[in-house]
């Protein structure tokens, strides 16, 4: 429709004011409630709701790291979310590889039976994965359960299906000719992949990264099995603010604003790469 | 998973340059049988870790009596036979009524969200697949919600909907007078709503991300033709652009169906460990009658129904779409 010669009619025009303005409420008015909330002093948000500040303040800001160890806890996410992060990319990049460039005897069942686990209820496992953590600690020393370590794992294999999935599209579309002329020259396969093809799949390989470090920040279900007090991510330690006598509703807008930032500002900045990524890969 | 990079990478150096696919070169053909294996190894075993042998595990609970005694040693539980199944499907005993109304409402919920997202995503896609003033700015704010941690997301609902200090009450009651008095939101009837609303919020923004990554894929030379031939937007939109999204739409649709009809974290977040009635969604009613009764076994039997059903769908789903993209081929 861009190139379209004619201009749009008029019911176009107006259909799409009406729909993006609504919309555009819709999306914001949850924004602009944390984002308000936030800057008011604990009357505003225990009284009846007020649209605007009865003053403004950065209190809640400073109190949040005093009321529940937030800062803790945002370590631990970042250091969850991260390695689960780097961890699913290099490995997914390896998978992806090898159903994108080999033919070899399993490669559709390997390749049903990862997305399939997309359809797995979390909770089918949850319990399973629990004692399954429990007893190789118990056996070997290794303390999965309640550590980062077991939190990671956990995690990086959330988003590998779809990043490898994700991935195996966009390397089909990194031509053949290119790791074929690498080879050549005398790279090993695993030259080609690191010289060739991972360099021409980087939106594919960004977008990848910035799904599964949502992935791993945003889950609930697990952190809230697997973690203890020393390891608690923030998808669990945000509940403290409201299991006090009184629900510092104030202070749960400006930690859900806080944590919330570097993830959103991360997505924004990348997400041209993501959408790059998903036309070249998943959806064509 | 670096060591096995690291283990292959000398092998490999040691081989003639050869090619990637095709038995054109002989030597080294053990490394080139062996590498897609290799390379495929660590995703394979951290599957099988995380997510198979946990499946079988949970399989196999289910047909044992597993109730808070065992949970040392799960090993030691008594066998029951189909007991677990046989109480998950008596539907005239309090669990099986339970069980069938959590699924019954599960269904809703996740065909009524599904089909929002999918409408409200495809929309604004549509919509802003022409260039105009704002577009850009448009584009990174319909992302937010999607970019939001769940639980940050939801805890602001929390807030909106709460009885007393919430928005949502004072502007229907305080300010538009729509109700009598102020409702309850996150308990009764009105959570269902609540629940759909939240849903509805954070998922749409993935759907139209997707939709708008397949738009690209239509080719403007289509839209050209169209226009030459007198075609208004109304009817490319019709006849190019929706045609055009079928294959992306089919994935699309699954994926959405099958995350929000296991999702765990908004109606967790939104009501805590015990959901009201009406929003008992699936994946909250296991986790209770799990943790909170500690019957593991029962909590199990549970879960493997419901992934057989999910089986039973995404199989005929996908039978579905593929027979009907055979025949449009």
């Amino acid at each position: 429709m861009t190139t379209s010669p004619m201009a749009p009619p008029r019911s176009f025009l107006w259909s799409r004011r009406i729909f993006l303005t609504l919309l555009t409420g819709f999306v914001l008015v949850p924004v602009y409630v944390m984002v308000s909330s936030s800057l008011k002093p604990l009357a505003d948000v225990t009284g009846k709701f007020r649209w605007l500040p009865s003053e403004l303040t950065i209190r809640p800001y400073i109190d949040i790291w005093s009321t529940v160890p937030l800062a803790r806890y945002f370590v631990n996410s970042l250091v969850v979310a991260g390695a689960a992060t780097v961890c699913s990319v290099v490995i997914a990049v390896f998978a992806a590889y090898a159903v994108s460039r080999y033919d070899f005897r399993g490669k559709r069942v390997f390749t049903v039976t990862v997305l399939s686990t997309q359809m797995f209820p979390g909770i089918l496992f949850l319990l399973p994965l629990f004692l399954i953590y429990v007893n190789i600690g118990n056996a070997t020393g290794i303390a999965l359960f309640g550590s980062r370590g077991g939190l990671i794992l956990t995690y990086l294999t959330f988003s590998l299906p779809f990043s490898i999935w994700m991935l195996i599209g966009y390397f089909d579309s990194v031509p053949r000719d290119l790791d074929e002329a690498a080879l050549v020259d005398g790279c090993g396969p695993l030259g080609a992949l690191f010289r060739v093809v991972v360099p021409a799949a980087v939106p594919g390989i960004i977008a990848v990264a910035v799904y599964a470090f949502m992935t791993a920040w945003g889950e609930v279900l697990f952190a809230s099995v697997m973690t203890n007090d020393t390891t608690r991510t923030l998808a669990v330690g945000l509940q403290g603010y409201s299991t006090l006598n009184d629900v510092y509703w104030n202070q749960i807008m400006a930690a859900s604003l806080v944590v919330s930032v570097p993830v959103v500002a991360g997505f924004l900045l990348l997400q041209r790469y993501l959408v790059a990524g998903l036309t070249a890969g998943a959806v064509k | 998973m670096t060591t096995t990079a690291q283990a292959e990478r000398p092998a490999v150096r040691k081989n003639p340059p050869g090619t990637a696919r095709g038995p054109r070169r002989r030597t080294g053909r053990i490394h080139r049988v062996g590498l897609p294996y290799l390379l495929l190894l660590p995703a394979l075993l951290l599957e099988l870790l995380v997510h198979l042998v946990p499946m079988v595990i949970g399989i196999v609970m289910s047909f044992k009596e597993l109730t808070q005694f065992y949970i040392r040693d799960w090993g030691a539980a008594p066998w029951s036979a189909l007991d677990n199944y046989t109480v998950s499907v008596d539907f005239d005993a309090p669990v099986g009524e339970a069980l069938l109304h959590s699924f019954l409402v599960t269904i809703a919920f996740t065909l009524l969200s599904v089909g929002l997202c999918w409408l409200i995503g495809t929309a604004a896609a549509v919509f802003l697949q022409d260039a105009f003033r704002g577009r850009g700015l448009l584009r990174a704010l319909f992302l937010v919600p999607y970019a939001l941690p769940v639980y940050a997301a939801v805890i602001t609902w929390v807030f909106m909907f709460q009885h007393d200090n919430g928005l949502v009450n004072h502007v229907l009651h305080d300010q538009l007078g729509l109700t009598d008095k102020p409702s309850f939101w996150l308990i009764g009837d009105n959570s269902f709503i609540a629940l759909l609303t939240v849903s509805v919020w954070k998922g749409w923004p993935f759907a139209f991300l997707i939709v708008m990554a397949g738009l690209q894929n239509i080719p403007g030379e289509l839209y050209e033709a169209a226009a030459l031939d007198g075609a208004g937007v109304w009817q490319q939109l019709r006849r190019i652009t929706l045609p055009s999204l079928r294959p992306v739409n089919q994935v699309l649709v699954l994926v959405l169906f099958l995350w929000t009809f296991n999702d765990f974290n908004t109606p967790f977040v939104l009501f805590g460990r015990t959901a009201p009635e009406a929003a008992d969604l699936i994946s909250v009613h296991i986790y209770q009658a799990s943790f909170v009764t500690w019957n593991f076994g029962t909590g199990s039997a549970m879960s493997v129904l419901l992934l057989l059903f999910l089986l039973l769908v995404t199989g005929g789903y996908l039978a579905l779409t593929s027979r009907g993209r055979r025949k449009a081929s």
